[in-house]
């Protein structure tokens, strides 16, 4: 790096290489959690438009555009694209620019590994994307890829496979690099303890990671196995089961859902405070019913397979298990209640995403909930009523906290302002257009529609066709999105960024001691004051 | 123009919200023909009060405090962070209340597990994509596809309009006729890959695993005509599976099971003798439709790059009996038809492919030579 910038001497506070080089070899968190990011956003509209593809099959009964193969296709790559191309690095990405600037270190621990996970990434992401444009089509047996169905893919399952491979050892990568970062780079000071709630619910997310993407990497190498060299593991005739599929992967699995919102948590636990201009409410609560989060997220996998023939102790283990969950998700949602009761709120467009968060993620929640009940589940198990939950559990809550962490930290990153009056433009479509598209699909799902179909019988039309309606406002109301961190990038408002950005922002965490923008290289000394109001 | 007006109608649906115009479709789970359906409707009901409940609590709280404690009307904020009493309080309700829903919940979970004591047992076998059903205590023996006039609809670019087709992707050309009052029990298995059987009026669902046995049961007071779908995907046809089960009084079924035990006396009997071509060729467009036009497309032109065209196909043009093999054994996304149809439906659909399609190979194969080789045709999904 020094040799860029050799009329230097000062070898601590050299700037970036230039040109697009500089984006292929940094080892700056900075840069790199920007790639992360981009890409992400990138990913995002590359998912969103196959989701277009699905709600315009199903806007009318009847085949209008595409064969049912190709659907499934779509269903699975959308799916795949959306968590392990958009949501997870999104998250990565933030994780990248935030974690160091909010413990006070220099940058991640592991800088040239840091580069390595990223360029792994879109690797392995263009790897499952080439698959589209292969002889038999790209899979089209749901993300899941259960076999025996999986292993009738054409030309692409190889490919798909090692770029799940991929993707897990860039996932692992990241999350060591994560913890590396958080143990040994704190500043002076900063206790865990006292460390901001981004930071606890991502340092518990890299334990996920570790522990689950070698289990997903296994499973589809079991698949790979069972295809090209002769073994048996999930087919009968040779002594082995389908069903053992199903159990490795929702062991992977159910983490999994809980990679992309336990970090979602912990940007909720950032932004309310700032904008209700009260700590925290429950702080220590908070960290604790992160991890028993985690820790019931790996003993209640087969909460997904309910219908799948268990004995009844399975079953009934199961769904007590699960049903435990709401005990620390709903401990979360009381503090963030709490931590906004007798406040002193605004509402930026990052608190509106944010409560609209916390709002559509607790009606997920309580599908969740419903659906853990094992009997009832015979009823909703694949149908749209699950499609309903776990969009809600995403789309509003994942992916609006991705938004709302977006301008929250934009005028941090960028030194500029957004557009205040097209950021809440952009939330307020997006709020609604997001309700219309998945509340509808709860009444789907109870009436009777299966989920992964192209075509439905005529009863469900019309709700079928509001959930359209809403899916292509909810995607065009993105290009606002798009537009609106182009226009910042490039110079905002004009207006002038203090460091704080929000008000007495600096109280609840260090990023916001620092310039905006920071410079390249921050916390080359560690700070002195570590902010607690947080706690 | 028909489009346009039901956007329109969709967009008067929304600005009206919910509550009008509503009466063809529901909102809410159904309650069942079943003590099964009926007992998860009221857990169902159960716990979506109890949330209904908790969510009023909460968010009314939450938008109480967002309309009065904000910066614009002068709200000072308080500095408090915690509070044990409260904390401790909204860890135990929660739990009191799961407590509460698991009682019932495990209470139902025993009944609808327990298939002891059952009058009659069915085994379903999914296949792709259709349903075999055989009566284990009377060996009537049959496959249930997707109807005629749905399958036309349900085709690609197909041009018609659903809604000119009753029950438009959920019927079938032979339904599941079970008598009332009977307990039921089903055994479930797959000859492929996993199907999930469901009709939403009986209240359960269970998944058909190849290799493997699942059980299930029901009892059905009233006679009547109950719908449903597959509900595990198992690729390109998933949607075009359905389940019709009608129920009928014991004298009906009794009745039913006699027409069906000569109708299967009958069709061994055309099995046995010999068939002309054109006869075969005949016969085999309508198999060809239900069972291979929605990949190899009507006209057999295929779909370049996922299903091969069988129109001037090297297979189809090619030895008869190694196409027989192929059609019998499958390949990749192609299923096996060997156990699949019957000698009749399979002589006549190979006869069909060679003759017609566009191809003129010019032969044809008997049922008989069929019937011979299905004999020795190791069984599928090791089941039977």
């Amino acid at each position: 790096m020094s040799a860029v910038v050799a009329e230097h001497d000062d070898h601590h506070d050299h700037g970036p290489a230039k040109g697009l080089l500089r984006w292929v070899i940094t080892t700056n968190h900075k840069d790199i959690g920007t790639l992360y990011l981009l890409f992400a956003l990138a990913m995002f509209f590359v998912g969103g438009a196959m989701a277009m593809v699905i709600r315009a099959e199903l806007f009318e009964p009847g085949m209008q555009f595409v064969n049912p193969q190709f659907f499934n296709s779509m269903t699975t790559m959308h799916a795949l694209v959306m968590v392990f191309g958009a949501v997870m690095p999104a998250f990565v990405g933030l994780a990248n620019w935030m974690i160091p600037m909010m413990i006070g270190a220099p940058d991640m621990a592991l800088p040239r590994m840091n580069n390595m996970s990223f360029w792994l990434l879109v690797a392995g992401v263009l790897l499952l994307a080439s698959t589209l444009f292969m002889e038999g089509g790209a899979p089209a047996s749901g993300w899941t890829l259960y076999p025996p169905l999986v292993l009738q893919t054409g030309k692409a399952l190889p490919f798909a496979i090692f770029s799940v491979h991929l993707l897990g050892i860039s996932s692992i990568m990241g999350a060591i690099n994560i913890i590396a970062t958080i143990f040994n780079m704190r500043a002076p000071g900063m206790t865990l303890m006292k460390m901001p709630m981004f930071v606890w619910t991502w340092l518990i997310t890299a334990f996920l990671l570790i522990a689950i993407m070698p289990v997903f990497a296994g499973a589809v190498t079991m698949l790979l196995t069972d295809k090209f060299f002769a073994t048996s593991f999930f087919d009968a005739a040779g002594g082995g089961d389908p069903v053992l599929y199903q159990h490795i992967f929702w062991f992977f699995g159910h983490p999994e859902v809980y990679v992309m919102i336990l970090p979602t948590f912990g940007v909720a636990s950032t932004i309310i405070p700032v904008f209700a201009r009260k700590p925290l409410f429950g702080y220590s609560s908070m960290v604790h019913a992160t991890a028993a989060i985690a820790f019931l997220s790996f003993i209640v996998w087969a909460h997904h397979m309910f219908t799948v023939g268990m004995p009844i102790a399975g079953e009934l283990y199961f769904m007590y298990a699960t049903m435990l969950i709401a005990i620390p998700t709903g401990v979360k949602v009381f503090n963030w209640t709490a931590t906004m009761w007798k406040g002193s709120m605004t509402f930026e467009t990052p608190m509106l995403f944010s409560i609209a968060f916390v709002v559509l993620f607790t009606m997920g929640g309580f599908t969740g909930l419903m659906m853990s009940v094992a009997p009832a589940d015979f009823q909703y198990h694949d149908t749209y009523f699950i499609v309903a939950h776990f969009h809600y559990t995403l789309v509003p809550a994942s992916i609006f906290i991705l938004m709302a962490a977006g301008y929250f930290w934009l005028p941090k990153w960028t030194g500029h302002m957004y557009d205040e009056r097209i950021g809440k433009l952009h939330f307020w479509l997006s709020v609604i257009s997001v309700n219309v598209l998945f509340f509808p699909q709860h009444f789907l799902g109870l009436a009777g529609m299966p989920r992964r179909i192209p075509d439905y019988a005529v009863q469900f039309a019309d709700w079928n066709m509001i959930s359209s309606i809403g899916g292509f406002i909810f995607g065009a109301s993105q290009l606002l999105f798009l537009y609106i961190v182009i226009h910042t990038i490039k110079g905002g408002t004009g207006e002038k960024v203090t460091s704080e950005v929000w008000e007495d922002a600096a109280k609840h965490s260090l990023e916001w001691t620092l310039p905006s923008p920071p410079p390249y290289h921050t916390f080359t000394t560690p700070p002195t004051v570590i902010p607690t109001e947080h706690i | 123009m028909k489009k346009t007006k039901q956007l329109f109608a969709g967009l008067i649906l929304m600005a009206f919200g919910l509550g009008t115009a509503q009466a063809a479709y529901t909102l809410n789970l159904m309650r069942g023909v079943t003590k099964v359906s009926n007992d998860l409707y009221d857990l169902h009901m159960l716990i979506l009060w109890v949330c209904v409940f908790i969510g009023i609590g909460v968010f009314g709280t939450m938008f109480y405090s967002i309309y009065h404690h904000r910066k614009s009307k002068g709200h000072k904020a308080e500095q408090f962070h915690e509070n044990t009493a409260v904390e401790i309080a909204w860890t135990i309700i929660p739990t009191l209340i799961l407590i509460g829903m698991a009682i019932p919940a495990t209470k139902a979970m025993i009944e609808l597990d327990n298939v002891q004591e059952s009058d009659m047992s069915i085994k379903v076998t999914g296949h792709q994509w259709k349903w075999e059903y055989e009566y284990l205590d009377n060996g009537i023996h049959f496959f249930s596809n997707l109807d005629e006039g749905s399958n036309k609809v349900r085709q690609v670019g197909s041009g018609l309009d659903p809604r000119s087709v009753p029950n438009y992707l959920l019927n079938v050309d032979k339904p599941l006729v079970i008598p009332t009052k009977k307990k039921i029990r089903f055994v479930f298995t797959s000859a492929d890959v996993i199907h999930s059987w469901w009709v939403p009026d009986l209240g359960w669902k269970k998944d058909t695993n190849p290799g493997f046995i699942n059980e299930s049961w029901t009892s059905v007071d009233e006679p009547g005509t109950y719908r449903g779908q597959c509900t595990e995907l198992c690729g390109k046809d998933h949607a075009f599976m359905p389940i019709v089960v009608i129920a009928m009084n014991e004298p009906e079924y009794n009745a039913w099971v006699e027409q069906q035990k000569a109708a299967a006396a009958a069709e061994a009997g055309s099995a046995g003798k010999e068939w002309t071509k054109e006869d075969l060729v005949a016969k085999g467009k309508a198999v060809y439709e239900t069972n291979c036009a929605s990949c190899h497309m009507p006209d057999g032109a295929g779909l370049p790059g996922t299903f091969p065209a069988l129109t001037a196909s090297p297979v189809v043009t090619g030895d008869i009996n190694a196409q027989v093999k192929l059609v019998s054994e499958g390949k990749g996304m192609m299923p096996a038809f060997g156990k699949v149809l019957s000698a009749v439906d399979f002589a006549a659909v190979v006869t069909y492919t060679r003759n017609g399609l566009g191809n003129s190979v010019g032969d044809a194969i008997q049922p008989l030579a069929i019937q011979a080789l299905q004999s020795g045709i190791p069984v599928a999904g090791k089941n039977e």
